[in-house]
């Protein structure tokens, strides 16, 4: 058994649409072990949603895995049948969605919900996994668990269907909890509440975390490893002090750099990433990133530039930070 | 000596809640808001959603009637609805514009680009012939970094960020003087935001733009604005200097709203204390009695729940409305 708890290898996954395959995964590796809070970050359309969906076994219709394999605490992801999969799903991993407003079923009780993942996982009977239930309730900080059990979501405010969410995913003590831009939809002190608790939790339970976002504020109070992913591929991956204070990738640079400040007294001007996200129907040959690039070289438009080591963690996957590197190991001999 | 463009007075905005007769409802939207905005300043309005910030920049646009308070852009009353004055738009349209926040669900599917930023040329006969208009229309493209070929396109061949591009071409088409930007930057991808930001301070500077810019994200706020205002369920409750509210904000409310932006550096973000505020914001259906941040409060007591607040000025020119600053500080 492999010393990760989950373990994904050069994966690939396309969407085949009408108009064209859509390369959503190009070669994406990511690894975390038990008990670790791994963040990943990038735009709308860099794939950060369907790697970690690709992992419960979720992708969506005319997507399809092409390569590559996805092993999680000693099960082939990759291999498995849906059968197999549903035991999985919800027992071992969890995940939380962006949306609580539409990710509960609004015409069954709070209570109905997460009494289905206990009845479905577990040997439980009806009366244990009503108290069960409510257990997780109070888990998740939500007041007079009872009465709540038997209400439906449209009565719960967005802050509280998202602790709803989250009681439901941690229902049978997962081993990986996916957290899929769980605060996008909710005020910055409800963000504030949630976030707290999914540390608290993740202290009590230990299990471990796969954060979604792409506020760069919410993995550097929350992560220990980030992965920044751009147009399908993970571009640097490092620990949270790797990625904030010696970032080498150039995107991941211009992202931090373009966040306004909040502490700062002088009005200073941001620098913006220039271009537009790209196109993953035409991808570019080369780097995807290379037309947004101000450091672009001729091989970047070219040909996708290997992976660059500079450590036992942090990698980057950029002509320029191999060609600094090369010359680095020449200077040195 | 600058000249004051935009003065509120006890703005108020209910809306109409359900019930009929004697049990009628209201929802207490924007309630008692004043500010003033000085000529080519911005002016940034943040709180969380339902506090009211749009309601306000659509209210002074007339989008909605007002059901209270005075609104004088340039030294002419557009309402004042104690004394029943509201004056004609028309004329007032073409020097007040709005963004919207949705760059998707804000453009006229069927419309092209060209005519999208052309109605507004149209409906104000700035244009004598075609030929101006089509000037018009592609130095208005220009000035927001498209370019002549994009008037022909229709929106869906745009990203997001081109398309709210689109629309602040369709508001500077008239040539305002004063722009109420409404969450422009929340629906864009974080590194196109920071370019959409550079353009609004580049056209502030070159058209002389005065802008009411409201958002939920406050570190954006503060990076364009030069003063601050914070709304809590209808009311202002404090407004500064942007960077004196970020550095000592008085409010609780403001206090424990800047502690929970999350700070993009981990050693940053791992020392820093976070005041978690209890509970959800209440209903603007039935708002708590006194202060309506109290049942939030950490601070709250008895004269939080009789009073409201008065909105008064503690420091130069920070204006807050709580009973216990001292208390609190």
């Amino acid at each position: 058994m492999s010393e990760y708890l989950v373990d994904i290898k050069n994966e690939r996954l396309s969407f085949f649409t009408p108009v064209g395959e859509v390369k959503a995964l190009n070669d994406v590796s990511i690894h975390l072990k038990e008990g670790e809070v791994l963040g990943i970050v990038g735009e709308s359309g860099s794939g950060k949603s369907v790697t970690a969906y690709s992992l419960m076994g979720l992708t969506a219709h005319p997507g399809k895995l092409i390569g590559g394999s996805l092993m999680f605490n000693g099960h082939q992801i990759d291999q498995m049948s849906d059968k197999e999969m549903r035991k999985i799903r919800g027992n071992e991993i969890s995940i939380i969605f962006q949306d609580p407003m539409t990710s509960l079923n609004p015409v069954y009780t709070i209570g109905n919900q997460i009494m289905e993942a206990i009845l479905l996982h577990t040997d439980k009977n009806k009366a244990q996994a009503k108290e069960r239930a409510k257990e997780l309730l109070e888990l998740v900080g939500i007041n007079e668990p009872l009465k709540r059990l038997k209400q439906y979501p449209h009565e719960l405010s967005g802050g509280m269907r998202q602790r709803v969410m989250i009681a439901i995913a941690l229902a049978c003590e997962p081993k990986l909890l996916i957290a899929d831009e769980p605060t996008t939809a909710l005020d910055v002190t409800i963000q504030a509440q949630i976030l707290e608790l999914m540390m608290e939790l993740k202290e009590k339970l230990g299990m471990a975390i796969i954060m979604i976002t792409h506020d760069l504020g919410v993995v550097a109070s929350m992560c220990e490893r980030i992965a920044v992913m751009y147009a399908g591929k993970v571009i640097e991956y490092g620990t949270a002090d790797d990625i904030f204070y010696n970032p080498r990738h150039q995107y991941t640079r211009g992202l931090i750099r373009s966040i306004p400040r909040i502490d700062t007294k002088e009005h200073e001007r941001l620098i913006p990433i220039e271009g537009t996200p790209v196109d993953l129907l035409n991808p570019p040959k080369g780097c995807p990133f290379a037309p947004r690039c101000e450091a672009c070289m001729k091989i970047c438009l070219r040909e996708m530039p290997p992976v660059t080591n500079f450590g036992e963690v942090h990698y980057t996957q950029c002509w320029l930070n191999q060609k600094e590197e090369m010359e680095k190991g020449a200077a040195n001999e | 000596m600058s000249e004051t463009l935009v003065q509120v007075e006890h703005l108020q905005q209910y809306f109409p809640g359900g019930g009929y007769g004697k049990n009628k409802k209201y929802i207490q939207a924007v309630d008692d808001v004043s500010f003033t905005i000085e000529k080519g300043e911005t002016l940034g309005l943040v709180g969380e959603s339902g506090c009211g910030k749009t309601t306000t920049g659509r209210t002074l646009l007339r989008l909605y009637e007002p059901t209270g308070g005075r609104f004088v852009f340039d030294g002419d009353v557009i309402f004042d609805v104690e004394k029943k004055i509201y004056t004609h738009m028309l004329p007032y349209r073409k020097r007040m514009q709005i963004v919207f926040q949705d760059p998707y669900a804000s453009l006229d599917p069927r419309m092209t680009v060209g005519d999208i930023v052309g109605e507004a040329i149209d409906v104000h006969k700035m244009a004598a012939n075609k030929q101006e208009r089509y000037e018009l229309i592609i130095e208005m493209l220009q000035r927001v970094g498209l370019n002549s070929e994009h008037a022909n396109r229709y929106p869906h061949e745009f990203s997001g960020g081109q398309r709210q591009r689109v629309g602040i071409a369709r508001a500077l088409a008239v040539k305002p003087e004063f722009i109420v930007c409404d969450e422009p930057i929340s629906a864009l991808d974080v590194s196109i935001q920071a370019q959409v930001i550079n353009m609004f301070e580049d056209l502030q500077a070159e058209m002389g733009l005065t802008y009411l810019f409201i958002a939920h994200d406050l570190s954006a706020v503060k990076h364009i604005s030069n003063r601050i205002g914070v709304m809590y369920l209808g009311r202002m409750v404090e407004l500064a200097d942007s960077y004196e509210l970020i550095t000592q904000p008085l409010h609780p409310y403001t206090k424990s709203l800047i502690s929970a932006i999350p700070i993009a550096d981990p050693k940053a973000a791992k020392a820093s204390k976070r005041i978690v505020l209890e509970g959800d914001v209440p209903s603007p259906l039935n708002p708590p009695s006194g202060c309506r941040f109290r049942t939030r409060c950490p601070y709250a007591d008895e004269q939080c729940a009789q009073e409201i607040p008065k909105w008064r000025e503690a420091e130069n020119n920070h204006y807050v409305a709580c009973h216990h600053i001292d208390r609190v500080n």
